[in-house]
């Protein structure tokens, strides 16, 4: 546990990233930027595995584990939807949202 | 001390955040990005849970930022500015963000969490056995199942990544 900080404050910072995270998801238009903002989405699920293992269940370590789950999904997820991007630059050379109408041929 | 390193981590978390996703400079917004990854690294070395911060330094500041760099210097030019959505949009879908918000923490802050005190402190053996064992509560069904997936992942991206060459080469009349 941090000294003096509570439950309350770390699930705080995780709500705000994780809407920040949604808001950059709607409005940005380029693929790049949603997969950046996909990745601060699961950073703050990540933290809040953790913080809700290390305050309410310290003699369990089932938080911890998945979230090393989770970051090897994610990893994996980047590293599929950078090939897609790669694949889809050289075919209509551009990553906006707009240009993208077919994902087949 | 350790609240003063706190705050300042979740305000260089949140300030970030925001510059990493209203930044019109794609290199820019991954580098912001970089800078949270550590800061939430930092939050995880104050909990105590040293392992789970070297996993995020090494696989999301390490690995997760090179590609990302490397598929936007592969893609964009680096003085190339993103073009952003509408203003109306925008604004609307930062109210519907901040409702959100105010929702999640509304629930949060009315219901009283069964916080237990403890000091324990986590080693990468208690990590290692419980990921490892067969036991009732183990992580290793779950554990082999990554890993096959990580293959998969793998060969998936050089299959994708590779494109349409191999077709090409098959029938070059085309």
């Amino acid at each position: 546990m941090i000294a003096g900080i509570t439950i309350y404050e770390l699930l705080t910072v995780t709500s705000i990233l994780f809407f920040i995270g949604i808001y950059g998801f709607i409005t940005r238009k380029n693929l790049i930027s949603i997969l950046i903002s996909v990745e601060l989405i699961l950073n703050a699920s990540v933290i809040n595995f953790v913080v809700i293992n290390k305050y309410m269940y310290p003699d369990v370590l089932q938080g911890v584990l998945f979230s090393i789950f989770i970051i090897a999904v994610a990893a994996a997820e980047t590293a599929l939807a950078v090939s897609i991007i790669f694949n889809l630059y050289r075919q209509i050379s551009s990553v906006e949202v707009k240009d993208i109408e077919t994902m087949k041929y | 001390m350790e609240r003063i390193i706190f705050y300042i981590l979740a305000l260089i978390i949140i300030a970030f955040a925001i510059a990493s996703v209203s930044s019109r400079k794609m290199l820019r917004s991954v580098i912001y990005l970089l800078f949270v990854l550590c800061s939430i690294a930092g939050i995880y070395f104050l909990i105590d849970y040293n392992f789970l911060a070297a996993i995020q330094l090494t696989i999301y500041a390490g690995g997760i930022i090179v590609l990302i760099i490397f598929s936007v210097l592969l893609v964009h030019h680096i003085e190339m500015r993103l073009e952003i959505a509408k203003p109306s949009k925008q604004f609307i879908t930062g109210l519907v963000c901040l409702i959100g918000l105010g929702l999640f923490l509304f629930t949060l802050y009315s219901h009283e969490f069964q916080v237990v005190e403890n000091t324990a402190t986590t080693n990468i053996t208690d990590i290692g056995t419980k990921l490892l064992s067969y036991e009732a509560g183990g992580f290793i069904l779950p554990f082999e199942v990554i890993s096959v997936l990580l293959l998969a992942a793998m060969i998936g991206a050089i299959v994708i990544a590779k494109g349409n060459k191999l077709s090409e080469k098959n029938n070059p009349a085309k």
